[in-house]
């Protein structure tokens, strides 16, 4: 059980949620949350790492169900439990970096650009964020990159030069992470991406979340959720 | 104070993940070595994919999952997944290999194959309401399971529990007839063939329609059939069904299981086990009770 810190509504349907504690994590990791005690909903939810300090860990999330309603009611001092870190995230970078999040794919970004940006093996890091409606953390992670292009309502993948980068990170829906794996060309060009599946148990038991890639079905909790595009046979 | 005896096999507890809901990825979270044992993921003679579309599914205190027995086969199983077990096993976990198979045939084929491993112990599933063919099919009518109970004997020398379908025609029968022939053990139950309805689409949730449920939800009805079947055999057996903490796992004791296994709730906590272990250690204690055989069965 861990104690909350801050749970806040920062757009219609989007909260913050800071929690008490040390907690371990690296980049593109996510926690298993669950902020009830009873059987409803009986399991917890998936959420990736949005930052981490010595004193608290934080994410970012969107309201979408059952699940994610009942997070939202919680308030400063309940209790939570949370589950993690689990999965394999994003791997070491070097030179050029794009992050491409859409929607609530932006979550993973944070932790990662806050980290990339203090490695001297990183050239630069550019940020691109796709929202439907409206912008959202924009000072936030003006503040880890070299450079945050936004776009609103429209196709962030068409406003990345994905074969200027050495490697490229992103999360989002899936149209838009094939959209990008289609448009490399070249072969320095790096890309992973962060899949979301539905997940039961988060660490590899139960199986619910395989995902077909080039080498046969593998498990997007503990082989992924970042895996390298190529990989991945989108439906 | 925890060991149990189970046929001829000692558990240092009787606390036993069961199938499909436990792996590699636990030993992050805790000492597996502490548990009682660990039962495998459904293994069948050929690799499988398992089913397509959504795969597990939320309801009133329970799961719904859909998997359709995705494993790597046999033959990758005891290359990758056995040498590491046997790890375990070195430190006094007993492993327990549950199979699966579409015909007659390919379970006697698995047991054989396994005969001469180094397992603990065979759990035979025949209650899987996942698959099409298969599965649960073999644990539905009483002259099925008899045969395939008989045959799967006659190849491996381990001893073999068989895991009863609660969607069974007459569970008690059914286990009556798997003592008659040999099993040196029961485990029960496996999931509930159940369905959930998709309203907007207008259609099922699962793409085979019908999937498993357990979880919280069953534990009432898992209790009841477990107590049925204890008076009536007198092989030992494994309660299985929504045990969550230590009080449910004492309640299956009560009623006559020597085991217990522990799934849906592995997922709500990974730890979950472990804390089984030491709720159940503490009522002894409380109650001043010396020993599991003492309690076991008295209802
Ligand atoms: C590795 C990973 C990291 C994630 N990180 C974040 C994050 O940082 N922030 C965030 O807001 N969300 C994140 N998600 C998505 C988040 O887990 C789901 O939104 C959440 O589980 C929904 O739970 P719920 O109970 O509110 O919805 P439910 O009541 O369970 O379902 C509501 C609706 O959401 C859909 N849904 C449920 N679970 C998923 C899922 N896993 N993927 C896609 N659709 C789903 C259902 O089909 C349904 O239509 C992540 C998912 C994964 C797999
Ligand atoms: C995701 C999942 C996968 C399962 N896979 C298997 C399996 O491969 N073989 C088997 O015999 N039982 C399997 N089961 C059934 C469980 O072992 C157990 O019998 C059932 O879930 C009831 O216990 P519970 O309520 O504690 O979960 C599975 C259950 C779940 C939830």
């Amino acid at each position: 059980m861990a104690k909350i810190i801050l749970n806040d509504q920062i757009d219609s349907d989007i909260y913050y949620l800071k929690i008490a504690g040390k907690y371990k994590g690296s980049v593109g990791q996510f926690y298993m949350l669950r902020g009830w005690n009873s059987y409803h909903p009986v399991l917890g939810r998936p959420f990736s790492i949005f930052d981490l300090d010595n004193k608290s860990i934080s994410f970012i999330y969107k309201t979408v169900g059952e699940g994610s309603n009942l997070l939202s009611k919680l308030k400063e001092n309940d209790n939570i439990e949370l589950f993690g870190p689990y999965g394999r995230g994003f791997p070491q970078a070097k030179g050029k970096v794009a992050l491409i999040g859409g929607g609530m794919g932006l979550a993973s970004l944070y932790f990662t650009a806050r980290e990339l940006k203090v490695q001297s093996s990183i050239e630069m890091v550019h940020i691109y964020l796709g929202f439907k409606e409206r912008a959202i953390l924009v000072d936030l992670f003006e503040k880890v990159s070299h450079k945050l292009i936004i776009d609103i309502g429209g196709f962030i993948s068409q406003k990345v030069n994905i074969n200027s980068y050495d490697y490229i990170f992103a999360c989002g829906p899936e149209d838009m992470m094939k959209a990008i794996v289609r448009q490399k060309r070249s072969e320095k060009t790096k890309i992973f991406i962060s899949l979301e599946r539905r997940m039961g148990c988060g660490l590899g038991a139960c199986l619910s979340c395989s995902c077909k890639t080039r080498e046969g079905n593998k498990l997007t909790c503990k082989d992924g959720p970042v895996f390298p595009g190529e990989d991945i046979c989108f439906e | 104070m925890l060991q149990v005896l189970f046929g001829k096999i000692i558990f240092k507890n009787p606390v036993i993940a069961a199938s499909g809901t436990f792996g590699t990825g636990f030993e992050q979270h805790f000492d597996l070595s502490q548990i009682g044992g660990i039962c495998t993921k459904g293994l069948t003679l050929c690799h499988r994919t398992g089913n397509k579309g959504i795969r597990i599914w939320e309801t009133a205190s329970g799961i719904m999952n859909s998997i359709g027995l995705e494993n790597k086969g046999i033959d990758l199983f005891i290359k990758q997944d056995l040498p590491m077990l046997k790890k375990i096993r070195d430190e006094g976990v007993r492993i327990i290999i549950n199979i699966s198979g579409s015909t007659m045939a390919e379970y006697v084929e698995l047991a054989a194959l396994l005969s001469e491993e180094e397992a603990d112990m065979i759990e035979l599933n025949i209650s899987c309401p996942n698959v099409k063919e298969g599965g649960m099919l073999f644990g539905i009518t009483s002259s099925t399971a008899r045969e395939l109970v008989r045959q799967v004997r006659s190849v491996n020398k381990l001893p073999l529990i068989v895991k009863l379908s609660p969607n069974a025609d007459d569970i008690v029968k059914i286990a009556q007839c798997c003592e008659e022939e040999g099993a040196d053990g029961l485990s029960l139950v496996n999931t509930f063939k159940a369905m959930a309805i998709d309203i907007k689409r207008r259609m099922p949730v699962f793409d085979n329609i019908y999937a498993g449920l357990s979880g919280p939800a069953i534990k009432p009805i898992a209790l009841r059939m477990v107590h049925e079947v204890c008076q009536k055999v007198k092989i030992p057996v494994m309660g299985i069904g929504g045990i969550c903490n230590g009080r449910d796992a004492l309640e299956f004791i009560m009623v006559g299981a020597t085991c217990i296994q522990v799934g849906t709730a592995n997922f709500i906590n990974p730890n979950s086990c472990l804390q089984i272990i030491t709720e159940i250690d503490n009522f002894l204690r409380t109650e001043g009770i010396p020993s599991l055989d003492e309690i076991r069965g008295i209802i």
